[in-house]
């Protein structure tokens, strides 16, 4: 059974030019691989700069470049952090990282997909899409607040609900979600995180 | 004082009451941040009439990160006795994209990007 919240379009995984990453639980720890993060989504970033070329005359383009590769390892990264800290640990199913390039008709690129892929813990699923439903109807910038706010009363809490509505708020990105039911004896869950980014 | 992790170092000038900010920081949730706090706890325990968060170069932060400095600004809003100057780089993605939310939170926060 697959379920989708948000705005995710599996065309938008067709492109030929793409680049994905695998995490297997059964190599080391997922939790023990946060230091992996960085690495990878500076890693993501840098490599998508490739498509986009300084030209030394025309100074924009060097601005541009900066704003695309901070934008991509910011939403790398949390994509990643989300992957590792709400991964089912009891799921033998590898963590996946993608990142797509999107081609218009007269070959530039217009924008970058980047997508996780994790197993989710039925105790975990409730509460998760429930906090999509709430991302999805409200405002982002009122939501944003409310979370600042809320986390700043919080003083124990260990998530602070930020890393979503920042790429939404921030980055104007569009996002989406896949759930799928797995068709094992285990009825594993997987969530495919979508992340739709202009350039 | 100061803390000094992989990527990352955090300072604080006692006599300037300046937090520095320098590196990478992408720690895991609250609980990794907490040495950070304490040190930006500590700053305000000792009531100085102005606090500078330098972070020109602080070249990223994560989503925990920018909740930490959230926290730390809805801090000084509700004490009512200190100002707050932040210092950032237009240079850098993340600042020129989320500093200016911290504005927006205490809008007397001077924001200095540059
Ligand atoms: N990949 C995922 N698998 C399962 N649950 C997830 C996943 N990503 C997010 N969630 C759920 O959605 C919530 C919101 O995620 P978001 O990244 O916006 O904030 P956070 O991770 O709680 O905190 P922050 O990113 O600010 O450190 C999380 O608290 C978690 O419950
Ligand atoms: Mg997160």
């Amino acid at each position: 059974m697959i379920e989708i919240f948000g705005d995710f379009s599996e065309s938008k995984l067709n492109n030929e030019e793409f680049l994905i990453i695998g995490f297997s639980p059964t190599s080391i720890p997922i939790k023990q691989r946060w230091r992996n993060n960085g690495l990878s989504a500076d890693f993501v970033a840098d490599y998508l700069t490739t498509f986009f070329p300084v030209s030394d005359e025309d100074p924009s383009t060097r601005e541009r470049q900066v704003q695309i590769k901070g934008a991509v390892s910011y939403i790398a990264n949390e994509l990643l952090e989300n992957a590792m800290k709400y991964n089912d640990d009891a799921s033998k199913y590898s963590i996946k990282f993608g990142l797509y390039l999107q081609e218009e008709e007269n070959d530039s690129l217009v924008s970058t997909v980047l997508i996780a892929t994790n197993s989710v813990s039925p105790a975990n699923l409730d509460t998760f899409k429930q906090f999509i439903q709430d991302l999805t109807s409200s405002d982002p910038d009122e939501f944003y607040f409310k979370q600042l706010e809320k986390s700043a009363e919080d003083q124990t809490g260990e998530s602070s609900g930020l890393g979503f509505v920042t790429m939404i708020n921030d980055y104007g990105a569009t996002l989406g979600w896949k759930f799928e039911s797995k068709p094992t004896e285990l009825k594993e869950i997987t969530v495919t995180t979508m992340v739709q980014l202009p350039l | 004082m100061e803390i000094k992790g992989e990527n990352y170092t955090i300072g604080y000038e006692s006599d300037t009451a300046t937090v520095n900010f320098q590196g990478s920081l992408r720690l895991v949730g609250m609980a990794e941040y907490k040495p950070i706090i304490e040190i930006l706890d500590s700053a305000i325990a000792e009531n100085p009439s102005t606090i500078t968060l330098n972070l020109r170069e602080l070249h990223f932060l994560n989503s925990s990160g920018i909740s930490m400095l959230s926290k730390f600004v809805i801090g000084i809003r509700k004490k009512k006795t200190i100002s707050i100057v932040v210092k950032g780089s237009k240079k850098i993605p993340w600042q020129s994209k989320s500093l200016k939310n911290l504005q927006r939170l205490m809008p007397q926060l001077i924001l200095e990007l540059e």
